[in-house]
């Protein structure tokens, strides 16, 4: 009784939180539709990262696949609209595509290795991304896709406000349903993947692969389904991204955000799903927040803004980095099987 | 001209730059299997205060050479202290913590460094003065300038006196020691603490010198530059075998060709309209147009297919040692 109140008191706040950001303003409802889509990335990271132990610096590539198929099946850069039902899966068959891409050549290696790998597999997709606009164009360069069609269901569309059952809807707050509705289903996808065979899989792999393989486990079908499965995560929020932003370019897609959905991975706790979203939600909100009180605590201090509010977010948040990864090296909250190896070790 | 030995010369100079930071990243790790994602910062940090020095110092009309001598003499200790800095707060008290955990404040660390920097130096490139008057030889078709020989001369003496102080002296002797087996070699009676700190130490020294060099040879220096020349110097150490001393030298020399013969080539090998069987086909070519599929712009992709490829067929790198899988 008292865990369905419990579970009742988050749903009734998570459902009444937009309203309540967009009384400070409609940024705060953005801000938080982004912070979800880093969750989104965060738990499609975990899988490969925290499950199976394929320690992956380039997952921002199939955020940006996802990202331009959407954009690229609808917007008038081809004149194509299909609707986004069909697209986001799509989307994800491609972004899986490109993770068994990269799962198949480089099963042989491990740790640091892999980890080079995908970072240079990620800059790849990048260049590419920004250099196939000549000698035909197709992803217009670094001046990106414009227009993306929002997403949109039998006339109901997500973008623009409108007025339902008295209450005013905007465009963020409607999309911000629709992202929880998303999250709320990879949440629950996570959750029974990790106590299922291919979790106890992954997690064997992860632990000592050569013992896996003498279990029976078929690890290279298992390794290539954890790319696939990450991958398609990342694929369905880049095409998410695509929509809610309406303009993609490769800037959003540097090997600067793959470092920040590592961070979140391991900050939260790798492996633990609820760690893994605390994360993704501190990584994403801390420099937000930042943004908002550096400036005005100079100016009541200084009486003028000393230095640069960005840069002192950056360097504030390199520092909760370190701090956090100095006081919790095992992340926030831990997974239990490395709280059990942490403690091993210690006695 | 010719094209390709022209190419390997400048390749051949990027490339030394590379190896010499690469070695900064394979000393760290072959002792304690750590990524030092903030290393490029750190050889970005050495050009910074050069270049500041240099044109601090251009006025009082001191002789060239005097001038890049002293600003580099004031870049190398700051680079030491950041470098032992940062081991001492940042990776010596997580050394048994899990794996990814040095890598995640690694990052904290580089973002920390390429902002104090940003905050010291702001947006500004800072650009190496006309000081220094370089000659251009000519060797079998090919152009090398002064420049370009000083570089490679400076590089490979370090390299060797590298291999020196690893090889030859008790210092080395404890380094190696300590990167095979760290128990063991506290129980023989080497300070780990204190190796490790020199590796530091060492890699953060070679470091700044690669930077004065690496923002002398393209003129400009800018806070953001550690990130790709860190990203590229990487790549080179695990090209050779991260770990491995020789191979991050033989990686960043690779690493350097490749990508220029890459760069010089790619156009010309992609451009349709340059094959008989394809050209009227297109209508680009028309009157001599061209119709190039992957240009000059592709460079950066290069390293990286090359890495790629390489650790396909070699998994442990061109020179590392082909490690058993764990028992």
């Amino acid at each position: 009784m008292k865990r369905w109140l419990g579970v009742a008191l988050v749903a009734v706040s998570l459902a009444v939180l937009p309203f309540a950001l967009a009384q400070i303003g409609t940024t705060w409802v953005r801000i938080t539709n982004y912070a979800i889509l880093y969750v989104l990335l965060a738990l499609g990271l975990n899988i490969v990262v925290g499950f199976a132990g394929l320690l992956d610096l380039g997952y921002i590539a199939f955020y940006a696949v996802g990202a331009y198929t959407y954009a690229l099946l609808a917007s008038p850069h081809f004149g194509l609209h299909l609707p986004f039902w069909l697209i986001l899966p799509i989307g994800a068959a491609v972004a899986a595509l490109f993770g068994l891409l990269l799962g198949a050549p480089t099963l042989k290696l491990r740790g640091d290795y892999l980890a080079i790998v995908t970072l240079g597999f990620g800059e790849i997709v990048r260049i590419f991304l920004n250099n196939l606009s000549r000698p035909v164009n197709i992803t217009s360069g670094p001046q990106g896709i414009a227009r993306i069609d929002p997403f949109s269901i039998d006339g109901f569309s997500f973008a623009g406000s409108q007025t339902i059952a008295g209450l005013d809807f905007s465009g963020p707050i409607k999309y911000y349903y629709l992202l929880l509705l998303v999250m709320l289903a990879v949440i629950v996808v996570n959750l029974r993947l990790q106590n299922s065979r291919i979790g106890r899989a992954w997690e064997a792999i992860r632990e000592d692969e050569i013992a896996a393989r003498a279990m029976g486990i078929n690890t290279r079908n298992m390794k290539l389904l954890a790319f696939a499965m990450g991958a398609s995560f990342g694929g369905i929020a880049g095409g998410m991204f695509s929509a809610i932003q309406a303009f993609i370019s490769p800037e959003s897609f540097v090997l600067v955000e793959s470092v920040m959905v590592v961070s979140m991975v391991v900050l939260g706790g790798m492996g633990n799903i609820w760690g893994v979203i605390l994360g993704a939600l501190l990584l994403s909100f801390t420099p937000e927040v930042l943004r908002w009180t550096v400036e005005p605590v100079q100016e009541a201090l200084f009486g003028r803004s000393l230095i640069e509010p960005e840069v002192i977010r950056m360097l504030l948040f390199g520092l909760a980095l370190v701090l956090v990864m100095l006081f919790r090296p095992a992340g926030l909250l831990p997974s239990a099987v490395r709280k059990r190896e942490l403690t091993e070790h210690a006695t | 001209m010719d094209t390709f030995l022209q190419q390997v010369i400048n390749g051949l100079t990027a490339g030394s730059v590379y190896a010499v930071v690469a070695l900064g990243y394979t000393m760290v790790y072959g002792i304690i299997q750590l990524i030092n994602f903030a290393h490029g910062e750190v050889v970005m940090i050495g050009a910074m205060v050069a270049f500041t020095v240099i044109n601090a110092l251009v006025p009082y009309g001191l002789p060239p050479l005097t001038i890049v001598l002293i600003g580099t003499a004031c870049a190398i200790p700051v680079c030491m202290l950041v470098g032992y800095a940062m081991e001492r707060l940042a990776y010596r008290p997580l050394r048994h913590a899990p794996r990814l955990a040095p890598l995640i404040t690694a990052i904290g660390v580089s973002i920390i460094l390429q902002h104090l920097a940003l905050l010291i130096w702001s947006r500004n490139v800072l650009a190496f003065p006309q000081i220094i008057v370089s000659r251009t030889y000519l060797i079998g078709g090919a152009a090398i300038s002064t420049v370009q020989v000083a570089i490679l001369a400076i590089c490979f003496g370090m390299m060797a006196a590298l291999a020196i102080l690893v090889y030859r002296t008790p210092l080395g002797t404890a380094m190696r020691a300590t990167a095979q087996n760290p128990q063991v070699a506290g129980l023989m009676g080497v300070d780990i603490n204190r190796v490790i700190a020199a590796t530091f130490l060492i890699g953060a020294a070679l470091g700044a010198v690669a930077g004065v060099l690496f923002g002398t040879y393209y003129g400009i220096a800018q806070y953001t530059m550690g990130s790709i020349l860190g990203l590229k110097a990487f790549s080179a150490a695990v090209l050779g075998g991260i770990g491995n001393i020789p191979g991050a030298m033989l990686g960043g020399v690779l690493l350097g060709i490749v990508e220029a013969l890459g760069a010089g080539y790619i156009g010309d090998l992609t451009n349709l309209c340059a094959y008989d069987t394809l050209a009227p086909r297109i209508a680009d070519c028309a009157g001599g147009g061209n119709f190039v599929l992957f240009g000059s712009n592709y460079q950066d992709v290069f390293a990286f297919i090359v890495l790629i490829l390489v650790l396909v067929f070699r998994p442990s790198g061109l020179l590392g040692e082909r490690v058993g899988e764990r028992a």
